[in-house]
């Protein structure tokens, strides 16, 4: 089990119970558990999905969408039964958060989803771990075998008239999968391709019926919110940025780890204080602040508040909430040729700019870090991110895009460094990026 | 659904709510570019060509998965717009082979006109090309895959359109490829629908590749040859060393009543014509047994001399005929006729596939109750009795396969076996080989006949409470049979029949008289004063022999000549050799069939796709057969038919009325401006009007068709426009079927069969071979 780090400025909210045998249920139930679920159960759908919104919580996954408001979104009847989804294909780089929720905390996933359910009116959630999270899913299924066995879950939980069920899944190992409906697709047993919006999840999801997709980070943070209530949550963060969230600070840092920050924190604080600060007392280079495809900021720019609307000012995005600290001896082009091959590896292929964007941008950005760029390629770099931009059918290809125009907008000149010939100037580990 | 009001470029239009911004675009002429895209087919938006600019959305738009709405303002070919497209085909082109001057697709590809209109014309990588290896998948099927823009086009249409599912992708990302469902071949119907709808040059086709160039060809839409479903086939020719061969089949002409469809027959079974043991000069038999080879005149003159001796000796009862389920409406009316009134006889029939004559008599003065092959696309609800047609009907069945998709028709299916359409029936309803008229019995609420259960019951219960119902149904029923459905049929409201017969003209054989009871629209041949007056003939009045009455006749000795016209009864019918010894045997064939080797004279004839004329597929749809290709040394049935009477001495203005149409005034004595004259006969052609200078001209025995068989009275400048008309079966005069013992003899034809002329294609055989003999195992090294 990995190391848990910890930092005064937390505040523990969802890792409240991390590292401490909550995984165990009789553990999880000393720890307050399973109480937000009879307390949803005692006052039904409106109430849930009142508190939701009063607490701020908007989606963890990256995309920031009020979660109360997604939940109103579900038509109160259906022909088709309803489902609520929990999305823990936690697959960009820099990102580990539902990792240690999958790790410590299990049930307060499958409490989420039933509270979800409540919501909703659906009977079924299925929990879906990235492929590469298969070690986890044991957890994840004895923790909903030992739900059954209590009756937390299967028919009339506690004693409600309520029935629910919950079935556990791993994918095969694709990013692609982590886009909401193309994970629809992979559990329907499919290929992991997007689908055509709309209509909607909440209208047509899975197998048809309205659903409710969410972050597994989100869906973990709903039974905290019911015991604490909507709105004290919502004041402990920033303005329409309810309450903390899981900050994955990697790279070169001191003290690297994910921590429960409050919405708002200022990244400059995260990355000196919480983390300890750049590794070895070296320089600041760049910072990727929400996984790897948001854009990169650099050291003058990080003196920002963590919470999607700043970081939106800021010209990047809060994403997925994993912050890569890039020090002063790093090479960008090789970082962004490492960036850039993750998402050529990923991309499901289906639309032509991301299919063959990223496998020119690989290569031509391979090339320049390999020292056979010429003057032209800095601006097919940039025309080729741009015309990716806005143009595919789902939002990996503006992932792929997006970090690459930050890199070479601002840090053009380490670009023309590699040009004409001229070897890496950080020359170092060339194994890096299995081209 | 309302209609809505939405500006595209600046137009306000109109259009129902709901459909898709591409297709009210391009109702109204604004072509929105796709690769993707493809009307019938499930979305995509995957090529990102189609993108647009809608007013108040953040982003370019997908005007393929847009559907317009009120108010809505769009911009389709704005300067970011083309640039977005511009992008994607310079992506595409980065690993595009480029091989356009020797790929097959050169000249008619979609990447090739867009990369043109949109001016991609710089490489912006310099990066080596991704390549693989070009794949043969099947005898008819080869994939180059570096050539791909994965569309998906060809995995939907193969698994939508088609239900086989043979396709997919495999990998992700740039590594993604387009699949066989045998790992490394193919195991499909054939059908070859993946390389028609193939935009660019990924999927070729096994006939044609590397063959030509498109521009070199001259295309001719026309009717396939080979089941009576009676798609158009779009021919591509070339000049050859003898005439004009066919390399290519396909649906470019996408005008037919198959509309997308085309299967493995009408797309690659041309190729029997260019077969080298095709007959090119007439053959006689010398009296040592043995044919010699002779000229046309000898050859004929030998035919019709022995012909009139025989009329002029024994009487026109000692002839016997026998016509074809693939030769024109004209050519089965002319073989009729000069059987009747030159040969005087009426022992003239053809291989019958199903009992259209108590079709015919069923439905007779009951109008509008049957069906076009266009309308098994569209009726609400379907009732499919027996047939296969997956095998049988293959555009049949693409109708009834799109009508479940699109329009979520219902179908009921009973059959006496599992045949693969019951996956799209609402209903199926397993009955023995013998039980169709014991289900008609109880459908029509008899309940003692069939050991009803719950199915059953369902079954009857859904039938009757549909409110319009197309009954289809094949050779198992025949006479009373055919009666009784159609008697139940008619008890529902709204109710259309269609009876499944075999080949291109089994119908048109049927309907044009090739039957010893009954004359052109089965009129009777004892009613057959208006025939006798138009033809200025005397006619027999007495019902003529059978095909089988014939052979029968001719083991007896009574049969002294037999005229065979495109047909191989003796392998057909099982005929004994021995039968004819006595006979004077003609035949007008392709081949040396097993029929033609027992004739005394054989004539080296054309087939469909090298001659004109007019088809009517099993559904009634009447059409236009377009001459497409020419071999030297071969002869059309009409021209021959024509030439055996002249030489038997009739006279052939009665035979074939022509000289009699209005002598046309081209336009020169009025100073005719340019394109006049060509304008001018356009329109005396389409009303029928154009003077048949020529006894060869197929069209005089139109005239005389339309003039005196009613149901055939359709739209002439239709038919020349390349539109199918509808036979009225309501017009036939018959008003019950002749007593006779059951003809019918089902091909029983599959996807890759196609009776004696199936035998012929190289193709077919190829398919047929690869998906009979199993691939062989590499042996253990030992």
């Amino acid at each position: 089990m990995p190391r848990l780090v910890s930092h005064p400025d937390e505040v523990k909210i969802i890792s409240r119970r991390f590292g401490q045998g909550a995984e165990n249920l009789d553990k999880y139930l000393e720890l307050d558990g399973y109480k937000a679920t009879q307390l949803a159960l005692e006052k039904g759908a409106d109430w849930i999905i009142a508190e939701m919104k009063a607490s701020g919580l908007r989606g963890r996954g990256g995309a920031g969408f009020p979660t109360g408001m997604k939940w109103s979104f579900v038509p109160k009847q259906s022909d088709r039964p309803k489902y609520v989804l929990v999305n823990g294909d936690e697959s960009e780089p820099g990102t580990c958060k539902d990792h240690l929720i999958f790790l410590h905390d299990p049930h307060a996933v499958i409490e989420g989803t039933i509270i979800a359910g409540l919501a909703i009116g659906a009977k079924m959630g299925f929990i879906y771990l990235r492929g590469e999270y298969r070690y986890l899913l044991k957890i994840m299924e004895k923790a909903v075998a030992d739900a059954y066995a209590r009756g937390f879950l299967g028919k009339n939980i506690f004693g409600s008239g309520v029935d629910f069920d919950v079935v556990t899944q791993t994918g095969a190992g694709a990013y692609e999968v982590g886009e909401e409906s193309a994970l629809m697709e992979s559990l329907e047993g499919k290929r992991g391709v997007p689908r055509i919006k709309p209509p909607f999840p909440a209208v047509v999801g899975l197998y048809g019926g309205p659903t409710v997709i969410n972050n597994a980070e989100t869906i973990a943070t709903v039974p905290h919110i019911l015991l604490m209530g909507g709105e004290p949550y919502a004041k402990i963060g920033s303005e329409r940025n309810g309450g903390t969230r899981l900050f994955g600070i990697s790279g070169h840092v001191e003290r690297p780890g994910v921590y429960e920050l409050p919405m708002g924190y200022n990244l400059k604080k995260a990355i000196y204080e919480v983390a300890g600060g750049v590794r070895g007392g070296r320089g600041l280079k760049a910072v990727v602040p929400g996984g790897s495809s948001t854009p990169v900021l650099r050291p003058e720019e990080i003196d920002v508040g963590l919470d999607f609307d700043q970081m939106g000012k800021a010209g990047t995005m809060l994403g997925s909430g994993g912050i890569v600290v890039i020090d002063d001896q790093t090479c960008i082009v090789e970082f962004a040729l490492r960036t850039i091959a993750f998402y050529q590896h990923e991309s499901c292929g289906w639309c032509i700019p991301c299919r063959e964007g990223t496998d020119w941008l690989k290569k031509t950005i391979g090339r320049v870090h390999a020292g056979g760029g010429v003057d032209k390629d800095l601006d097919n770099i940039r025309y080729l991110a741009e015309n990716m931009m806005g143009r595919t059918f789902c939002p990996l290809g503006d992932a792929a895009a997006m970090p690459t125009l930050g890199f070479i907008k601002k840090f053009r000149s380490e670009f023309e460094d590699h040009l004409n010939g001229k070897p890496c100037p950080y020359a170092r580990h060339e194994e890096l990026v299995g081209a | 659904m309302a209609d809505v009001t939405f500006t595209v470029d600046g137009k306000k239009l109109t259009a129902p709510a709901g459909t898709l911004l591409i297709d009210a675009c391009k109702a109204v002429g604004i072509e929105i570019p796709a690769f993707c895209y493809y009307p019938g087919l499930s979305l995509q938006a995957a090529c990102r060509m189609c993108v647009v600019r809608i007013e108040k959305m953040p982003k370019l738009q997908t005007a393929c998965t847009t559907t317009v709405a009120e108010g809505m303002v769009v911009q389709t070919e704005t300067d970011e717009i083309k640039q977005a497209r511009k992008a994607t085909i310079e992506l595409l082109l980065g690993n595009h082979p480029l091989d356009c001057p020797v790929c097959d697709a050169g000249g008619e590809c979609e990447l090739q006109d867009m990369t043109f209109k949109y001016g991609a014309a710089e490489s912006k990588y310099v990066e080596i090309k991704q390549h693989r290896e070009e794949q043969q998948w099947s005898p008819v099927v080869f994939f180059d895959r570096p050539r791909c823009i994965l569309c998906y086009r060809c995995v939907r249409v193969c698994g939508e359109g088609m239900d086989v599912w043979a396709l997919g992708i495999q990998n992700r990302g740039v590594s993604a490829v387009i699949a066989p469902n045998g790992q490394d071949h193919l195991e499909c119907e054939e059908c070859g629908m993946c390389i028609d709808i193939c935009p660019v040059g990924a999927l070729t086709s096994g006939t044609y590749r590397y063959k030509t160039r498109p521009w070199e060809m001259t295309h001719v839409a026309t009717i396939c040859t080979h089941c009576g479903d009676g798609c158009k086939t779009t021919l591509g020719t070339r000049r050859s060393n003898d005439g004009m061969e066919i390399v290519r089949g396909d649906n470019r002409d996408k005008s037919g009543i198959n509309g997308d469809f085309l299967c493995i027959k009408g797309r690659y079974a041309f190729d029997f014509a260019n077969r080298t043991e095709r007959l090119t000069k007439p053959l006689v038999r010398q009296a040592d047994g043995q044919f010699k080879e002779a000229s046309w005149s000898e050859a004929i003159d030998f035919a019709a001399k022995r012909l009139r001796e025989i009329r002029e000796s024994k009487g026109g009862q000692a002839i016997g005929v026998i016509g074809s389920n693939r030769t024109t409406n004209e050519e089965n009316y002319l073989l009729q006729k000069f059987a009747r009134t030159v040969l005087g006889t009426n022992n003239i029939d053809h291989h019958r596939t199903v009992d259209y004559v108590s079709f015919a008599a069923a439905l007779a003065g009951k109008s509008e109750r049957t069906a076009s092959l266009r309308d098994t696309a569209n009726a609400p609800a379907i009732l499919l009795l027996g047939n296969d047609p997956t095998e049988q009907h293959p555009a049949l069945a693409w109708n009834l396969r799109s009508n479940v998709r699109l329009n979520r028709a219902r179908i009921y299916i009973a059959n006496h076996a599992e045949i693969k359409l019951r996956r799209q029936a609402k209903q199926f309803l397993e009955i023995p080989k013998d039980g169709y008229a014991s289900l008609v019995q109880y459908l029509a609420g008899n309940d003692s006949v069939v050991a009803a259960n719950e199915q059953t019951a369902a079954f009857r219960d859904a039938i009757r409470k549909e409110e319009s119902l197309l009954i289809i149904f094949g050779s198992e029923f025949r006479g009373r049979d055919i009666q009784a459905l159609v008697e139940f049929g008619l008890s529902l409201p709204n109710t259309k029949f269609v009876l499944l017969g075999d080949y291109a003209n089994s119908r048109g054989a049927a309907d044009m008289g090739l039957l010893p009871d009954t004359l052109p629209g089965y009129v009777p041949v004892a009613s057959a004063a208006h025939f006798a007056d138009e033809y200025g003939a005397v006619l027999p009045q007495n019902a003529g022999l059978d095909l089988l009455q014939m052979f029968d006749a001719a083991q007896s000795g009574n049969l002294a000549a037999l005229y065979v016209v495109g047909s191989n009864p003796v392998t057909r019918y099982g005929v004994d050799p021995a039968v004819l010894k006595n006979t004077f045997v003609i035949v007008q064939d392709m081949f040396l069939t097993e029929t033609a080797q027992l004739a005394d004279v054989v004539f080296p004839a054309a087939n469909l796709y090298e001659k004109a004329g007019t088809v009517t597929n099993t559904y009634g749809d009447i059409q236009l057969v377009k001459k497409a290709a020419d071999k030297a040394g071969v002869r059309s049935d009409f021209e021959l038919i024509v030439r055996l009477a002249d030489r038997m001495g009739a006279d052939l203005k009665k035979l074939v009325p022509f000289g009699r149409g209005v002598r046309a005034d081209m336009g020169q004595t009025r100073g005719a401006q340019s394109g006049e004259a060509d304008r001018h006969s356009v329109w005396l052609a389409a009303h029928g009007l154009e003077p048949k200078l020529s006894p060869f001209d197929p069209f005089a025995t139109l005239d005389e068709i339309q003039r005196l068989v009613p149901s055939y009275s359709f739209s002439r400048l239709e038919l020349l426009a390349g539109s199918d008309q509808h036979a009225k079966s309501e017009l036939v005069q018959i008003s019950a079927a002749p007593a006779r013992r059951d003809l019918v003899l089902p091909s029983q034809d599959t996807l890759f069969t196609s009776g004696t002329l199936g035998r012929y294609s190289d193709k077919l055989k190829e398919v047929l071979d690869s998906h009979t003999t199993p691939k062989p195992v590499e042996a253990a090294a030992d």
